[in-house]
Parts: C-alpha cells; structure tokens; sequence
C-alpha cells in the first residue's frame, strides 16, 4: 500500500491488535459465552437434525413413510422370533412380553444409535468444521435430536403394538414424557463424549457396535434383568442392583413401567419407584452436564490437524 | 442484491476515526507459520499394533510427516479494503485464508482479528437431498443467522442465484441441479450475510459470465459495508476488478505486497518464464 503517515506507524503488530481492540482468532470462548452462543444456534441444531432426517429416505420411493415402517418391520421381526417361535419368557406371558420387548428394543435404540452418531458428529463432518463457525456441540447434540425425532416415530407403533396385545391408554402413560426428555438428556452428553473421543481416535466407530452389543445384553432389553438374576443364586445382590440401576436399564424400566400394567414396581431399581426416578435424573445431570464441559474443553481442536 | 444489513456485530467501537487518515486494522498476522500434520500412510508389516501401541502411549506416530505450508507471513488488513492472493497451485493461499478465520492453529506466530472472520464456504452446510429452498434456510442457519433475517432475504438470495429463471428449480432436490447451478445458490446463500472480514476462495470462477459479474459487483457491496474481502483466485482479471491491494505468495512466503497492478505485473512476468 501507499505508505500515508500515520500515528500507528511504530506499533508492533500486538500493540496495534491492542489499541484497535482485535482478538486472537480461533480461541476457545468462556463456558458461559459458549452455551450463550449454542442457544443463539438452536434453530440450527433443530433445522440440521430434521434435514438429516428427512435426507434419509429422501431417494426412497416411499419416502418418509419409511420413519414409521422401519420400526414396525423390527417390532415384527422380534414378534416371531420371541413371541412365536420362542415363546413369552422369563415368567412373563405372551401379551406382556412383546409390549416389554418392544419397548426395550426402541428405547435402547434411542441410547445406541445417539452412540454412534456421537462417535461420527465430528470426525464425519470435518467439511463443516473446518468451513464454518459455530459451536462444536451444535453437532453431537443435533444428532441425538435426530434420534429423538426417529424415536418419536417408533412410539407410534409402540403405540399400536400396546393397544394390539390390550394395553389400552391409561394415565400412566404420560410419563414417557419426562422419562424421553431425562433420556435425551443423557443421550446428548453421551453424545458429546464419544464425539471428543472419536474426534481424536476415529477408530472407535469400529469398536462401538461391539461395546453397545454388550451394554444391550447387560441392560435386559429381551428379558426382565431383575428375574434372570434372582434365578441364579451365584450372583451377589448388589451385581444385580448395579446391573439395574445402568442408565439403559433404568430409561427402559421406567419407560415399561409407564407403559405396560402389569409390569410393576418390582421390576424396578431398588424395587422403588422414587429411587428410579432419582436414577434417571441423577444420569441426566451427570452425564449431560459432564459431558458438555468434556466437549467444551476441546472446543479450539476440533478439525484440526 | 438488496440485502444491506444493519446488524448487532460485534465490532468492536474504538475511537480513532477522527482523521480521515486513520485507517482502522481489521486483520493482522504477525510472523504467521502453518504447520499440517499428515499420516504418512502405513509402512510395511505390523503397522497396526504399531499403530495400536501408539494410541497407548499417546505418542506421535512414526510416519507422522509435517508440511509447512505458510513460513513467516505478516500483513495488515484495514477496513474497507478489497485484498487478492494470487500464487501457484500449493502456495498456501488457502491455508493462510483458514488460518485467518480461525479454523487452523498457528504453529508460531499470531493472527488477530476484528470480529469473527467467515470463509465463503457454506457449501459443508449443505445437503443434496434437500431442497433448494430447505438448503438456503440451512446455510443461512448455519452461517448464524436468525430466522427473520433468511425470512427476510430468501427471495433475494433465489433471486440472485437465477435458480429460478428457467423455471422452479428452488423446490427440487439440489442433487438434479447443474454444478454450475448448485455453485451459484452457494455463492448467493454464503453472500447474503454481511460479513466483518469475509475471505473467498475460488468461488468467481463458477457460473457463467452473467453470475460472476453479478457476484463481482455483490463483492463491492460487501466492501462498502465496512467490512474487508479477501479474495483467492487464479483469475487474473477477477483480481484486478475486484481488488486493490494484492498479496502474492510461494511456497508459503509472502513475496509481494502492494498495489494491484503493480503486483500482478510482476507475477506475470514470473509465471511467463
């Protein structure tokens, strides 16, 4: 340029950045400016969640019919092989046992599948990292709204194989509410966890069908946790209490709480109500929150290098 | 393109600006140096548990091969000016430009700036199986808009784009448009923002004569609006219509700073030989 005199002409470049009030670019904000800034995205992280959705099935011939039916054809499957071909089990009869299952099955999908996307948000999407601006947790928590949306479409067939097996619509039913909003909770910190580490070490999307194949089994989506391990006398009380109060198990029994009549506070962590409740929250927080500060801690790094 | 934009940015109010001399920084890179970090690729047997051990031990992996791609740059961007870049291919023009917005971590050196700087690259945003019309809500989204604003500008930005001069593209899937049409809503989706300091990379050389004067003259609005424009491109002429001040760099260092002409002249006469 035309070297015109002017009062900045000795200031070192800091200086200049200095008097002039300009920042280092790329520095991680504050934990409270970054959750400011993910609320001003919050129209983002919903308008991306349903355009993933709808990109979906968006080459398919039926389209989006395909969010109802995809659940259905599963909720069909496990009806032959578990209810015909095997028969109710675990001391349950037949009309109980589907609802159960069913519903252990969309529940932990929920969990399963926020998992994996969590574990892609970043390391999948490293064109929009390193394209635009906005906060990195905008990802992994749309992610999980996508799941939650898919969710939303499996409880309508939920909703037909209760009333089909004579499950009729009762008051209870309204706590799948707050139950699906702890559980997305819990999900997105998830989320945001596997979505740090998978940043850093891709290779875990690898391994996680194999760790969540394993937390599926742990959790008693197929048969009642709780009878299986009062029926073995070689396992300890407390293995059982630990094994029932995991985050998957505890979203899926007060979910079937809710849902199914029959199948009673018994079945529940502690054999209490109160203490599942308190459970579910107690994941929600921990996880939700410790997860957001996990990923936030991170922030500058990701999609780089 | 009628979008003028009176937004709450975030510029910071500083006082000198009470001689017309003053010039007010907008970018400013000090001794800049970009260093990649890339996996050379796996090396004969037993790289795997190799690799494995690594993971363990948190160590950098052997093969691991470093590229220094910017080497000491330092410049000073001022509001209301136009900058090109010009350069060979691997120059790192483009890694000056991320590491201006942000997106890449100095190895050594600094990079301040006014406000957050954005590339001119919404396309990532974007998703083919959508619409033209969802894809213009996403992207402006993305880029931090609210839903008043694209509420506001959607018809300026179809518009602009000449999406919908040969008949209603806007509501099929972007998937079935010509590269050349899916270039234009990029560039008319990323321009419909008003940017601080908005860096552009390449993106005049797509669409037909036509859509790149337009996009030329969007760019002088941009400028207007107080806001610095860098600008990447091997169009020469693009350059010179656009820009007044260009930077030229090789193999990652800066060679020339100065007034267009004088500068292109200069690289023509070298890439000439």
């Amino acid at each position: 340029m035309n070297p015109r005199p002017s009062p900045d002409d000795g200031l070192s470049p800091a200086d200049l950045a200095a008097k002039y009030g300009l920042s280092v670019s790329g520095a991680r904000p504050s934990l409270p400016a970054y959750v400011r800034q993910l609320w001003d995205r919050r129209h983002f992280i919903l308008a991306f969640s349903r355009a993933k959705l709808t990109a979906q099935y968006s080459q398919a011939k039926l389209g989006q019919l395909w969010q109802v039916t995809t659940p259905l054809l599963n909720a069909t499957v496990y009806f032959f092989i578990f209810g015909l071909l095997l028969g109710g089990r675990g001391g349950m009869e037949m009309e109980d046992y589907i609802p159960f299952l069913v519903t252990g099955v969309f529940v932990f999908t929920f969990t399963q599948s926020s998992v994996m996307s969590g574990v892609r948000s970043i390391s999948g999407n490293l064109g929009l990292v390193r394209a635009l601006h906005f906060p990195r947790a905008s990802l992994p928590i749309s992610f999980s709204l996508q799941q939650l949306q898919q969710l939303l479409f499996s409880m309508i067939v939920l909703a037909v194989v209760l009333i089909g097996f004579g499950h009729f619509p009762m008051w209870s039913w309204l706590l799948v509410v707050p139950a699906l909003l702890l559980q997305f909770v819990f999900n997105s910190g998830l989320a945001m966890i596997m979505a740090r580490m998978g940043s850093a070490t891709p290779d875990l999307a690898q391994l996680m069908p194999f760790v969540t194949r394993t937390w599926m089994y742990a959790s008693g989506v197929m048969f009642p946790l709780g009878y299986m391990l009062d029926k073995r006398e070689s396992i300890p009380g407390w293995v059982a209490d630990v094994m029932l109060a995991n985050p998957a198990a505890v979203y899926m029994d007060l979910m079937r709480y809710a849902l199914i009549d029959n199948y009673g506070v018994e079945n529940l962590p502690v054999q209490s109500l109160v203490w599942a409740v308190s459970l579910g929250v107690g994941w929600a927080l921990l996880i939700g929150i410790g997860g957001f500060v996990y990923f936030w801690k991170a922030e500058e790094r990701y999609g780089r290098g | 393109m009628a979008v003028a934009e009176h937004t709450e940015s975030t510029r910071s109010e500083t006082p000198p600006q009470d001689t017309a001399e003053a010039r007010v920084p907008t970018v400013i890179a000090d001794d800049l140096h970009i260093v990649y970090k890339v996996n050379g690729g796996p090396r004969g047997r037993g790289s795997a548990t190799a690799a494995l051990n690594r993971m363990l031990r948190r160590k950098a992996p052997a093969g691991m091969r470093e590229v220094h791609a910017v080497r000491g740059v330092s410049f000073t961007a001022y509001k209301g000016e136009a900058i090109g870049l010009i350069g060979s291919n691997g120059s790192g023009k483009s890694t000056l430009l991320k590491a201006v917005a942000g997106l890449l971590p100095a190895e050594r050196g600094h990079v301040y700036t006014n406000g957050q700087p954005s590339l001119l690259g919404v396309n990532a945003a974007l998703m083919n199986d959508l619409t033209g019309e969802r894809n213009v809500i996403l992207g402006g989204l993305a880029m931090g808009m609210s839903r008043e604003q694209i509420r506001e500008r959607y018809q300026s930005i179809v518009d602009f784009s000449g999406i919908n001069e040969k008949g209603d593209f806007i509501t099929l899937p972007m998937r079935t448009y010509s590269s050349g049409m899916a270039a234009r809503l990029r560039f008319s989706i990323a321009a419909a923002k008003d940017h601080d300091v908005l860096m552009i990379d390449e993106a005049l050389a797509t669409g037909d004569r036509k859509f790149q004067k337009r996009s030329e003259a969007r760019i002088r609005e941009l400028r207007k609006e107080a806001g610095t424009v860098f600008l990447v491109s091997h169009n020469n002429k693009s350059i010179r219509d656009t820009c007044e001040r260009v930077l030229w760099l090789e193999k990652g260092e800066l060679v020339m700073d100065g007034p267009t002409d004088e500068v292109i002249k200069a690289y023509e006469k070298e890439a000439g030989k």
